[in-house]
Formats: structure tokens, C-alpha cells, sequence
């Protein structure tokens, strides 16, 4: 087999985008469930809010996409502070699969006023002028947005896995994953901490969507399949570890890669089919405890 | 514990298999008096829907599994039959020497024939995605049904005989035994009654026989039928590939209504309306998926025109539901008048 190392490498990097985005939504996804115990079935509709929130920041404030990184988290995630706020603290003590029937109903809510605004068809969001261009590293030609992409999400998810496992407000967001009831007895607003929680993940879809607007057009339904995806990564990796969330994240994105350049047709599917291998061979996922 | 009190307060076996005959009766009565005052294709539509999500909720409502793909049996039966009944070309590949196909039959078949073998094959794709699924309990259970849900979705855009984004069309109605022209409306419209009432008895015996009750003491407890020997697993496994074929059953005589198998019917927004229809009737309710079914079909004809809105509107239903109405509507309807429908 000949292999065409330029082509094989563009595919490798569009895999390692993707993983991008999978790592931090599935990063999202983890973070969310361990605390509420709900599964985000709107993080795609959220991902999809922030792209769209850094066209709106461009387009009517004026604020380029370097503002946008950081005001469009805010303003999503306050979104989803006020959706914990009037939809999912009333759920927590019912079975999990309402969460994701009411997160999967607000997710079609989304979708669907965002279609009715702006059809299908993508809106085109630049990449930032600081970012253009390509590096030529020899073998291969590297964009600068992507490599971009790539290593701030890593930085991202490397700074949430610190977060959570190396300081003390992880400390006390891990112990209330195990034990509300006596972390609150020790006098520290659980309630509170749940709703930012919430807030936070959301924020990550939504840094996710801005970093994805100038590689795929801002389109109202970009978050409707890769979310499916992202379960799929979910699966795979188990939502017990922070760190199997980023690791299988990224993983599966250069495994896709590679499925485009060596077995194009199987490129859509290749997830689906190592979840089912991995549930077949290993039912808790790779880096999950058994239920 | 709510639940169990619950359970003991209800009311005593016979008086509740009384409520449910009566219910059944008018439901016949209406189904059968309905094509005189509503337009008939329509009702067949919301029949195949009905049925549909009656066997979801065989999974949802008696053993507690969410399975968010239904839409795989629905849509790939969908296709089987269109296929059949179209071309009927049926090939296996065989190895001599090198890869060959094998056509073990070459002519369009009839209907019975047509929703049999697609009935079959919606099993075994439930077998198959249903052992592994099983493989995992409650939020992850979901997740894996909607994700090979969508694997099946990508086979079907890409498989040579579902036609990617045309489907199959136009599906031959043909004689059913010989013997019924389908093509006439009316009788179309006695067939496809005659079938979903089938399935719904069906699906009523399987509740209510020994092996119901182990189910719905997996969903109550499951760690507790475990503990009392219950192969959890296979009753699990054996419900689910007997809702995955029902739900074949409803999606292999859509064709044959709407005339044409497509990729609406294998899409995950497909999986999601079949939860919507049982959510809004009733989990667990037998009477909650066929009135939950009737309503958002009606609500989508008659709103077809408003576009994104029927999307809108169906989000805000499962909003709805889940915060205030859980029980659905025929849910909410039993328990005012303490009956079991």
C-alpha cells in the first residue's frame, strides 16, 4: 500500500481537531453526570450556542473571536445556570433517564428556534488574523488555527483534570460526588456548588463551539450528531475518570483520522463499532469501575 | 418505598382486568368507526406509529430500559419490506476461491411474505444490539441503543439497497394472500387495524403472563429477582428482541401505507419521538403509547406547515411532561379514577 504521508498527516491532525472536541465535550458530559447525575443530552445544543454566541459578539459588539473565547462560556453557561435553576434541581431525586429525557427536550427546543432563525445552511465565522496562515514543518503542511485548537483544548482539559484532582474545590466537588448530605454538614452550600457545576460543563461545550466556528460554519445543527458521537466516547471511556474522558477523547479522534484515510466508508461508523468491541470484551469501558 | 405503598393500595386484580376490557372495546369501537370521520391514510400512519410505540414501551414501561434507537427495528423493518415488495432480491456472499454472491431469490414478493422476513430480520438486529447493550445498566443502557441506533443510521445511508437519501419508492401495495387488492383504501385500512390490534393483544398476553411479572420485577428490583435466581440478562435479552420485532412489525407495514421506506424512519429524531408519544401518554400505561402516538401525529399533520415549530413544540412537550404530567396522560386519567388502563 502506497501511503501519501501529506495526506495521511491532514487526516491525522482533522483527527486530532475532532478529538479536540470530543475531549472536551465528553470532559463536560463526565464532569456534569458525577455531580448531578444527569446525562447532558443538550451539551450538543450548548456546543452549538457558543459558536453561535461568538458570530452574534462579532457581528453586533464588535468583539473578536480572542473576547469571544471567554465571553461566550460566560454567557452559555449562565445559560445553563438558569436552566438548572428552573428545569433540573427538580429532578435529582427522580430516575436518571428524566434528566436526559428533559436535557434531550430542551436540546430539540434549541435546535429548533435556532433553525427557525437561521435555516441550515452554515454562517461563516473567520479565523482570527493572528491564526491564518500555515507552517510548513517539512513533511507536511500544519494550519496555525488547528494546531491552535489542538493545543489549547489540551491546556483546557489538562487545567479542568487539575482543577477537580489537585485543589481543594475539587476536593470538595469529588466529596460531594460521593457523599452530599455530610459534605454539606461541614457547611459548604452543595446546592450551589451543583449549580456551577452544571454551569461549568456547559461552559466547556460552549468554549468548545467558538474554537469549532471557524473550522465548520456556524450551523444550528452541529451539535445534534456529535453529540451522539460524544455518548459513544462516554461509553467507551467510562465517566469515572476525568483523565479516561480526555485520553479517549483525543484518541478516538486520531483513530477516526486514520479510519478516513486508510477506509473512508467506515469513517462515521468506526466509533460506534470499537464501543460495541469494547462492551463486548470489557463492559465497564476502558477506564471504568464495574457497575 | 412510595411506589410500593402505592403498589399494595391499588385496586384488586379482577376489577382493574374489567377497566382494561372496557378500554379495549372502545378503542376498537373508535378505530373502527374513525376512517368514516377522519382521513384514512392518515389513521394508518398513526397505527404503524401506535404500534410502534406500544412495543417501546414494553421495554420503558414493564422492564425499566430506556432504549433510545428504536428507531433502528422501526426503520430497517421499513426497508426490509419496501425492499422485498419492490425487488426482492435477496443475496448472501460465499466464498470459492474468491468472494461471490449468491441470489438465492430475484422477484418482488407478496405483502405477508414481505413483513414476515422483515419482521425476522428486525429480531435478530434486536438480538444483536440488545446482548450488547444489556452489557450495561440504566443512563449507559440509553446511551448504547442511540449510538448503534446510529451506526445503523450511517449502514443505511450507505447500504446498496435502501437508496441513501431517495429510500425505496414506489412500494408495490399488491394482494395480501392472494387474495385482498391492498390497493383499495378500505381494505387497506382493515388490515393494518387488524395487524396493530394483533401486536397490541400481543404485547398485553406477554404483560400479563409469568414472564411479565419477572420483568416488571427487574424493573421494580432488579438485584432482588437476581437474588431470586431470575436470570436477569435473558429475560432482559428476550424482551428486548420481542419489542425490537414489533416494532419491525409496525415499521414493515408503514411501507406499504405511505408507499416508500426512508431515512426518516432509521434517524434518531425517529427514536425520539417514539419516547415522546410514550412519554406524553403514559410509561407504562398498555392504552398511553396508542393515544401518546394519535396525538403527536395529529399534532404534526396539522402543524406540517409551521416548520421548525413542530420541533419546538415537541421539545417543549418533553419538557412538560417530565417536570409536571409523569405519569402521560392516560397515566394521569387512571389514577384520578384509581382504575389500571
Amino acid at each position: 500500500m502506497d501511503i501519501n504521508l501529506p495526506a495521511l498527516f491532514g487526516q491525522l491532525l482533522i483527527g486530532l481537531i475532532n478529538g479536540s472536541f470530543y475531549a472536551l465535550l465528553s470532559l463536560g458530559l463526565a464532569v456534569i453526570f458525577g455531580m448531578l447525575n444527569i446525562i447532558n443530552f443538550a451539551h450538543g445544543a450548548q456546543y452549538m450556542m457558543g459558536a453561535f454566541v461568538a458570530y452574534f459578539l462579532l457581528q453586533f459588539a464588535g468583539l473578536n473571536y480572542w473576547w469571544a473565547l471567554i465571553v461566550a462560556p460566560v454567557i452559555v453557561g449562565g445559560f445553563g445556570i438558569l436552566i438548572e435553576r428552573a428545569f433540573l434541581q427538580w429532578l435529582y431525586k427522580l430516575d436518571h433517564l428524566y434528566g436526559l429525557l428533559l436535557t434531550f427536550g430542551l436540546a430539540l427546543v434549541i435546535q429548533g428556534l435556532f433553525r427557525h432563525q437561521y435555516g441550515s445552511s452554515g454562517l461563516p465565522y473567520q479565523i482570527p488574523p493572528q491564526l491564518t496562515g500555515v507552517r510548513d514543518l517539512g513533511f507536511t503542511f500544519l494550519p496555525n488555527y488547528r494546531a491552535w485548537v489542538v493545543v489549547f483544548s489540551l491546556v483546557v482539559c489538562l487545567g479542568t483534570w487539575f482543577i477537580i484532582e489537585k485543589t481543594r474545590l475539587g476536593a470538595y466537588l469529588r466529596a460531594a460526588t460521593e457523599n452530599p448530605t455530610l459534605v454539606r454538614a461541614f457547611g459548604i452550600n452543595v446546592p450551589r456548588m451543583i449549580t456551577l457545576t452544571y454551569g461549568f460543563g456547559v461552559a466547556l461545550a460552549a468554549l468548545a463551539g467558538v474554537m469549532a466556528a471557524p473550522i465548520y460554519a456556524v450551523n444550528p445543527t452541529m451539535g445534534a450528531d456529535i453529540i451522539i458521537v460524544v455518548f459513544a466516547v462516554v461509553v467507551i471511556g467510562g465517566m469515572g475518570s476525568i483523565m479516561g474522558a480526555i485520553v479517549t477523547g483525543f484518541g478516538l479522534g486520531v483513530v477516526e483520522g486514520l479510519t478516513k484515510y486508510f477506509f473512508p466508508e467506515a469513517s462515521n461508523t468506526v466509533i460506534f463499532v470499537i464501543m460495541v468491541i469494547v462492551l463486548v470484551t470489557r463492559p465497564a469501558g476502558l477506564f471504568g469501575r464495574a457497575a | 418505598m412510595a411506589q410500593a405503598a402505592q403498589q399494595i393500595t391499588a385496586p384488586a386484580e379482577a376489577s382493574s382486568h374489567k377497566s382494561e376490557v372496557i378500554a379495549f372495546a372502545i378503542m376498537v369501537l373508535v378505530l373502527a368507526v374513525l376512517p368514516y370521520f377522519v382521513y384514512p391514510p392518515f389513521l394508518m400512519k398513526a397505527l404503524c406509529f401506535a404500534l410502534f410505540a406500544c412495543a417501546f414501551n414494553l421495554l420503558i414501561g414493564y422492564v425499566g430500559l430506556l432504549s433510545f434507537g428504536h428507531a433502528l427495528y422501526f426503520g430497517w423493518a421499513s426497508y426490509f419490506a419496501a425492499h422485498l415488495a419492490k425487488v426482492g432480491k435477496i443475496s448472501i456472499p460465499y466464498w470459492a476461491g474468491s468472494w461471490q454472491w449468491l441470489t438465492i431469490t430475484n422477484s418482488p414478493m407478496v405483502p405477508e411474505l414481505a413483513i414476515f422476513l422483515a419482521v425476522i430480520g428486525a429480531a435478530v438486529l434486536g438480538f444483536i444490539a440488545g446482548s450488547i447493550a444489556i452489557r450495561r445498566q440504566g443512563i449507559y443502557f440509553a446511551m448504547i441503543t442511540l449510538a448503534l441506533a446510529q451506526m445503523m443510521y450511517f449502514f443505511a445511508l450507505q447500504a446498496p439497497f435502501t437508496g441513501g437519501e431517495d429510500g425505496i419508492q414506489p412500494v408495490p401495495r399488491g394482494y395480501l394472500f392472494g387474495l385482498f387488492n391492498l390497493a383499495n383504501e378500505r381494505i387497506m385500512y382493515v388490515f393494518v387495524l387488524v395487524v396493530f390490534l394483533l401486536g397490541f393483544l400481543l404485547i398485553y398476553r406477554v404483560i400479563h403472563s409469568p414472564f411479565g411479572e419477572v420483568l416488571k420485577a427487574i424493573r421494580e428490583n432488579e438485584q432482588r429477582a437476581i437474588s431470586l435466581g431470575y436470570k436477569t440478562d435473558r429475560y432482559k435479552l428476550v424482551a428486548f428482541t420481542l419489542s425490537a420485532a414489533i416494532a419491525g412489525l409496525a415499521g414493515a407495514i408503514k411501507p406499504f401505507v405511505v408507499q416508500n421506506a426512508s431515512l426518516t424512519d432509521v434517524h434518531w429524531s425517529m427514536s425520539g419521538e417514539v419516547v415522546l408519544m410514550t412519554l406524553l401518554g403514559g410509561l407504562g400505561t398498555i392504552f398511553g403509547p396508542v393515544l401518546g402516538a394519535f396525538t403527536i401525529i395529529a399534532m404534526q399533520n396539522y402543524l406540517a406547515g409551521f416548520g421548525q415549530w413542530v420541533t419546538i413544540i415537541q421539545g417543549g412537550i418533553f419538557v412538560l411532561c417530565v417536570l409536571l404530567f409523569r405519569r402521560g396522560i392516560i397515566g394521569e386519567i387512571a389514577n384520578l379514577l384509581r382504575i389500571r388502563l
